[in-house]
């Protein structure tokens, strides 16, 4: 067991910052088109967080152009290259897949209020 | 033919240079020691014996602690034995570590299958079954046993029996990675068995003819 736990630890990145679902993500995505990298940007409500240690991952659902578009995307992966908070979401549910059945007005989140207090030091 | 023994530790998923999640089986390889070696001269075939884990000296006997004591070597819980081209090359006590493979390379690996006990012809030969409903009453029966003209069960058929816990080789997995001072060897994909179990690596048969 600690060899996994010492191999997982490895390509563990712990540099993000939290977020829940509710949340609205922009992340950037390395995208290898012939030879070339560029950064792809992909911002949507995060509707789920699924597993722990460096299998941990998360949903991005957005509408694009009308039509649902969801990523699922690997916490710890190489190709995430930045991830930001835009928006703090009220949900009562940790996995937001009635979001997929609701169009329009339906399909929002409340925004939860961030009181950020500062430290002394 | 280079090998070692090892024991598996489990699988995870490792991230490769191309950023994709690969699922990986984490081995703890060796350190093995070179206990015996076959020739063709005096044995009819070419092979080194290889010797790993500690074994629990009170489980040893006295002629088993004498093939040892022959060489000055500790008493080691397992033996297995790998045909190799030319023997001369090894000498007993010789230490082998997880680092006789390197990343990249192609590697068979033996084990022993998980025991599934006497399983039925679904679980044991991928039958398809009866029938759910409808009056049947052949749900999961292995039905026919063949023709009633031979008047007696072919050979080989297929019936229900005792299945797993045998030995059983998967060929051509990929070493992800190797550490010898960690006595670690990464390989893609599965191994047989279940976690902790024995297992024999190999250099691939099939990659090596190619």
């Amino acid at each position: 067991m600690d060899l996994i736990k010492m191999l997982a630890a490895e390509q563990m990145k712990n540099k993000y910052e939290d977020f829940r679902p509710g949340d609205t993500v922009k992340v950037q995505l390395k995208v290898v088109e012939g030879g070339k990298e560029r950064y792809q940007t992909f911002e949507g409500i995060c509707i789920a967080k699924k597993n722990s240690g460096l299998n941990e991952s998360f949903i991005l659902r957005k509408i694009s152009n009308g039509i649902g578009v969801e990523r699922t995307i690997l916490l710890h992966s190489p190709m995430l290259h930045s991830l930001t908070v835009t928006r703090f979401g009220k949900v009562r549910k940790s996995k937001l897949y009635y979001l997929r059945d609701k169009v329009g007005k339906k399909a929002r989140v409340k925004e939860r209020k961030v009181y950020v207090t500062k430290r002394k030091d | 033919m280079k090998g070692i023994i090892g024991r598996k530790i489990g699988m995870m998923q490792l991230f490769d240079e191309a950023g994709k999640s690969v699922p990986v089986t984490v081995i703890s390889a060796g350190p093995c020691t070179v206990t015996e070696i076959r020739t063709k001269d005096k044995n009819g075939y070419n092979a080194v014996q290889l010797g790993f884990g500690k074994a629990n000296m009170k489980k040893v006997t006295k002629p088993v602690e004498g093939q040892y004591k022959k060489h000055n070597l500790a008493v080691l819980k397992h033996l297995r034995e790998f045909r190799v081209e030319d023997p001369s090359v090894y000498e007993i006590g010789q230490e082998i570590k997880a680092s006789v493979f390197e990343a990249g390379q192609y590697v068979d690996v033996v084990g022993t299958s998980i025991g599934k006990g006497f399983a039925g012809g679904i679980k044991r030969h991928h039958f398809n079954g009866g029938p759910k409903s409808h009056g049947s009453m052949s749900h999961r029966k292995p039905c026919s046993g063949g023709a009633t003209d031979a008047a007696r069960t072919i050979k080989g058929t297929r019936k229900p029996g005792h299945m797993g816990a045998g030995r059983v080789t998967v060929q051509g997995l990929k070493v992800v990675r190797v550490d010898s001072d960690k006595n670690l060897l990464v390989v893609k994909g599965a191994v047989p068995g279940a976690k902790s179990g024995l297992l024999l690596i190999k250099e691939s048969v099939k990659a090596k003819k190619k």
